[in-house]
């Protein structure tokens, strides 16, 4: 692993525990309704089991692992998103997740979604009037773009979000699994874009299960396995290593 | 892997002036980033409405239809109910009291789901969580603003007085839509920690509706049971329906003091609200 050592670190996360108490019908246990004696059916599921990592400006991380090794965890605890049980997580700035899914409206047009995920992502409305044509020539939907979301196609309600998000530079990115969608124009398209935004963003982050779209954007990765980190260092070697692991061969 | 230590890497992340994640801001930039961010709370606001009717041929026009029918069938039976003990000029006392009670009983009641109905949100994206309960407040002002046209239009053709101190209801709007944000802000944060207070919150509105003197006079029901005073004079809805009444129905009159006590109300909601709020911001949308 190289010494990088001058540069500037944009996030830090010092040994981050997650573990989430459940019912075991799956409820989540709060602080108020812990003090209710439920021991027998009490369910703990140690999604994090200390994870420490520094991400210095301009790296592109990806992120791989098995279903279930805490990769989603672990990116929604750098967004600030989930409660930690322990250790912290240091940034430059908020780290911000590459989807506006849940603030679009399936009742209205595709203008008023752009303009309300827009918003949502913190953009100004005059930002966004500058941004619009952009966005939807990117997202290819200039022919339907006053028709109700719901008229939509899964392909094209995708590119619409993935086209919303990516107008707007971060400074810190987390793309779940965002280069999946669309068609192969589409998803040429996008990957480019991720790669400019990744050039202007402070660091990114990539959870992925494609080896070849993480060798293809990322110089460094990190392999989770069961909430721990199995191994971090350059991407080649690292998604070379998880390929044997999994006994799949790497598709290049 | 990361081969630093614990005490390595929270020196790296100090000298590097980096800020820990998901902490909450302290209250005056909290506002402030609220504040700049208003216009996602109008536009989630406006949007969420307009989706809402798309389906209905006739649309937006609900939004004001169906109050204006809840005011006649109250109008319909309370009149009838009450008979000789009704409230004096009973029609445009009940219209003014139940159109600002559902103004109050909307922002309550869509307060309360405002972040535990908006998860999908809280969870993926970030912003001030207070722009939620916010926007609850600013759909049903939008609602409200085209009904209490309607009722002025209502006062006038059932023969009240068309006067200039009807312009005191842009005041009184603005008065318990600063009480309202409060309100909703309590009730917000109230649902997170207990989401069974949601099936209790239509029993609390239907009881503050009977306590407030929205159709008949609280005066009476005193003067019979003197230890309900407390529950139905120091109750902040009915300051707010005196000082309404005070500009809008003849017969009525609301003084200076009506008007502080209203305002009194309105300012220590709001406060109380956005502190008890802000105090559990990072916890909105983690626990569950």
């Amino acid at each position: 692993m190289s010494k990088t050592e001058s540069r500037r670190p944009v996030v830090v996360v010092d040994n981050v525990k997650v573990t989430f108490r459940l019912f075991a019908s799956g409820k989540r246990i709060s602080p108020s309704t812990a003090r209710v004696k439920h021991k027998g059916r009490l369910r703990e599921v140690e999604a994090l089991k200390g994870i420490s990592l520094v991400a210095y400006e301009g790296e592109t991380i990806g992120v791989i692992g098995t279903n279930g090794s805490g990769k989603s965890t672990l990116m929604n605890a750098i967004a600030g998103l989930i409660a930690i049980d322990s250790g912290a997580v240091y940034a430059s700035s908020r780290p911000s997740f590459l989807g506006v899914g849940a603030a679009m409206i399936r009742e209205l047009t595709g203008e008023k979604n752009v303009i309300l995920g827009g918003l949502a992502l913190g953009m100004s409305r005059t930002e966004i009037r500058e941004k619009y044509d952009a966005i939807v020539d990117f997202a290819g939907l200039r022919d339907f773009i006053d028709l109700p979301m719901k008229t939509y196609s899964s392909g094209m309600v995708e590119r619409l979000k993935f086209a919303i998000a990516a107008a707007r530079e971060h400074d810190i990115l987390i793309i779940d699994e965002a280069l999946a969608v669309g068609d192969q124009d589409f998803r040429r398209r996008s990957e480019a874009r991720m790669r400019e935004l990744a050039r202007n963003a402070g660091s990114v982050f990539l959870v992925s299960h494609s080896m070849k779209s993480i060798m293809d954007t990322c110089d460094r990765a990190i392999w989770l396995d069961a909430g721990l980190m199995k191994m971090d260092g350059k991407a080649v070697d690292v998604c070379r290593a998880y390929s044997e692991y999994v006994g799949a061969p790497l598709d290049d | 892997m990361t081969n630093l230590s614990s005490e390595q890497l929270t020196t790296l992340a100090a000298s590097a002036k980096l800020k820990r994640v998901g902490k909450r801001q302290p209250i005056p930039s909290y506002i402030v980033d609220t504040w700049n961010r208003r216009a996602f709370a109008a536009a989630l606001a406006r949007y969420q409405l307009e989706a809402s009717t798309v389906k209905s041929s006739l649309g937006v026009a609900w939004l004001v239809l169906v109050p204006a029918l809840q005011v006649a069938v109250y109008g319909l039976i309370f009149g009838m109910l009450l008979g000789s003990s009704r409230p004096a000029n009973y029609l445009p006392y009940m219209i003014t009291g139940i159109v600002l009670f559902q103004y109050l009983s909307g922002v309550f009641t869509d307060g309360a789901k405002s972040i535990t109905g908006n998860y999908s949100l809280v969870r993926s994206l970030n912003f001030p969580r207070m722009l939620l309960p916010v926007s609850a407040v600013l759909s049903n002002l939008y609602r409200t603003v085209p009904l209490v046209g309607l009722m002025l239009v209502t006062l006038a053709i059932l023969g009240e007085p068309v006067r200039v101190d009807w312009l005191l209801i842009i005041p009184v709007l603005a008065l318990m839509t600063v009480f309202g944000t409060g309100l909703a802000m309590l009730s917000a944060r109230l649902t997170v920690h207990l989401a069974d207070l949601n099936q209790l919150i239509p029993f609390i509105t239907r009881v503050a509706f009977y306590v407030s003197g929205v159709f008949a006079s609280v005066d009476k029901i005193v003067a019979h049971y003197p230890s309900l005073a407390i529950f139905m004079n120091g109750n902040p809805v009915h300051a707010f329906l005196v000082i309404a009444r005070g500009a809008l129905v003849s017969g009525y009159a609301a003084g200076a003091m009506d008007w502080v006590v209203a305002s009194a109300w309105a300012l220590a909601t709001l406060l109380f609200g956005l502190v008890f709020f802000w105090l559990a911001e990072e916890r909105y949308g983690r626990n569950v």
